[in-house]
């Protein structure tokens, strides 16, 4: 398997510098494995992490507008109480800290200790968890829903409220919103490669597609022939729909998981938009591109979020990241 | 056991999960997210190493030195499910200097119940605790019979790794494998193996054998 590294167990760090090269504006302790924009007095400040390998996500998000602080842990993989302590620190700017976690069991244990140690020293820290994938259809036999597009639409909405001095309860309340209104579905066409393994992490065959796959190649509902980007999309958006209907104003992210070129990105928004016409939804507002992925994984995910005049508002509010950036 | 027993089953254990760590990786990669046993092995490289610089002197600190160690350094949900065992089972040993097989056997079970709080997990969901709890039961069991800390830790050794293979066929019910369902049945779990390596270095440790 050939990737652009030096050497495997140097991904992440080599990663960092890069984009603290890269984003000057941004500092990124390579020690504790944080990026961040430094704190804000007064303002909440923002805090997510988790597995690299989703870039832009979430390090990307880092900016006005959006997060103060993103913790990558190495390659798929939670990062540790230790370096989300020293993040939440590091953006305190004394109205309290939120984490915005991905529901993955490695990622809430993680969190949670860092939230208790954090309030051990006296900070006060609140979390979101973000459980948006609809793929997952037994939450009570499993870890629950995981969390994947949504978090993109979490990120930004709680990050504009934030920018515009919401205290911390309201942050986290709009975060939760977000998330109610927000539901994903991913289907992959190939698997990826985890640099320190250097193999696939599932089989797939040529003419096979994984529908329902989460964001490390989890499998979600099953295994279905290849089939063309007006199917897969019209597969995605029935599990969403059966869940939560979409006949309304949706703001809709279609989402590259890493492998998949733009072009076939805009394939999918078309036949996404026909499907929405069709049922009575009313796109809003739309995002199309890679923002967060599954390293190499070809293959999309879509994520709608139902909006309300508030969120789109604050959806519309100046953001300036990495990977995000409008209205300054 | 003493402290310095102690610190030889951190070290054995380190060794042992060092070398088992690709086919650990590759359990994890069958129905997991495929990085276990480097995510194992990053944290018992680091607990060894701290544990060497740390002047934990007694069995207890030793044991909460590497809880701690593996909580920062593992990440994943092992991390904090191995570092709370290890806490757990240190803090139930509190200053003791010397532990008998009595104390062990309690510190065991500290940890078990450590696992079973943190990640809402119980026997039967495919995880750790399928190796675990045999284990200390089969401690007990041992123990009350009037086994020594060599018969009471190999039976727990053993025991893991009966319910290591009793693993295969159950269906994953909690954290990443979950989401494979009914694909989860006819593989190991791979948390229930890096406990069977622990387990084993402990009953390696204690027979006196270990390099």
């Amino acid at each position: 398997m050939k990737k652009l590294i030096n050497a495997p167990d140097d991904v992440l760090t080599d990663a960092l510098i890069g984009f603290g090269a890269a984003y000057p504006e941004l500092t990124v302790n390579l020690e504790d494995r944080y990026i961040t924009r430094g704190p804000t007095a007064g303002k909440v400040g923002l805090v997510s992490g988790g597995g690299s390998g989703h870039e832009p996500l979430h390090g990307g998000f880092v900016g006005y507008g959006m997060l103060d602080a993103a913790c990558p842990g190495e390659v798929f993989t939670s990062p540790v109480p230790d370096q989300l302590l020293a993040a939440t620190k590091a953006v305190n700017g004394g109205a309290g800290v939120l984490h915005i976690v991905k529901n993955y069991t490695g990622d809430v244990l993680n969190f949670q200790m860092a939230a208790e140690l954090a309030g051990d020293d006296g900070l006060q820290v609140e979390s979101v968890l973000v459980n948006d994938d609809v793929a997952v259809e037994n939450s009570t036999y499993t870890a629950g829903r995981r969390g994947t597009g949504g978090t993109v639409f979490v990120e930004k909405i709680v990050g504009a409220a934030a920018e515009r001095g919401a205290d911390l309860a309201t942050c986290a309340a709009i975060g939760r919103e977000v998330n109610d209104r927000s539901r994903s579905f991913g289907v992959a066409l190939t698997a990826n490669v985890i640099p320190a393994t250097g193999s696939p992490g599932f089989e797939l065959g040529d003419n096979e597609i994984e529908i329902g796959v989460g964001i490390h190649g989890e499998p979600g509902r099953a295994r279905g022939p290849m089939s063309t980007a007006r199917e897969v999309a019209a597969i995605a958006l029935e599990a969403i729909h059966a869940d939560m209907p979409l006949d309304d104003e949706v703001m809709v992210m279609v989402n590259g998981l890493g492998g998949t070129p733009l072009i076939e990105l805009y394939v999918v928004y078309a036949a996404v938009a026909d499907w929405l016409k069709a049922h009575g939804g009313i796109i809003t507002r739309n995002l199309v591109g890679d923002y967060i992925t599954s390293l190499e994984m070809a293959g999309c995910s879509i994520t709608v979020c139902r909006m309300t005049p508030d969120l789109t508002d604050l959806w519309d509010a100046p953001v300036q990241t990495p990977a995000l950036r409008w209205g300054r | 056991m003493d402290t310095s027993a102690f610190r030889a089953w951190v070290h054995e254990s380190a060794r042992l999960i060092t070398a088992e760590a690709e086919e650990l990786t590759r359990l994890d990669a069958a129905i997991g997210d495929g990085d276990h046993g480097i995510n194992l092995r990053r944290g018992f490289q680091a607990a060894d190493e701290m544990l060497d610089k740390a002047e934990a002197e007694t069995p207890g600190a030793v044991l909460q030195t590497v809880g701690r160690a593996l909580i920062s350094k593992t990440g994943g949900a092992s991390g904090p499910l191995y570092g709370t065992a290890f806490r757990q089972a240190g803090k139930s040993l509190a200053d003791a200097t010397e532990v008998d097989v009595a104390r062990l056997g309690s510190s065991l079970e500290a940890a078990f119940n450590g696992i079973q709080q943190l990640g809402a997990a119980h026997e039967g969901d495919k995880t750790m605790l399928d190796a675990l709890g045999p284990a200390v039961t089969a401690y007990q069991v041992a123990a009350e019979g009037g086994a020594d800390l060599v018969g009471a830790t190999r039976a727990a050794a053993e025991a893991a790794e009966r319910g290591l293979q009793e693993t295969v066929p159950m269906l994953a019910r909690k954290g990443r494998a979950s989401y494979l369902g009914e694909r989860t049945i006819g593989h190991q779990d791979p948390g229930a193996a890096s406990t069977v390596l622990i387990l084993r270095a402990l009953a390696t440790v204690a027979a006196g054998e270990a390099t």
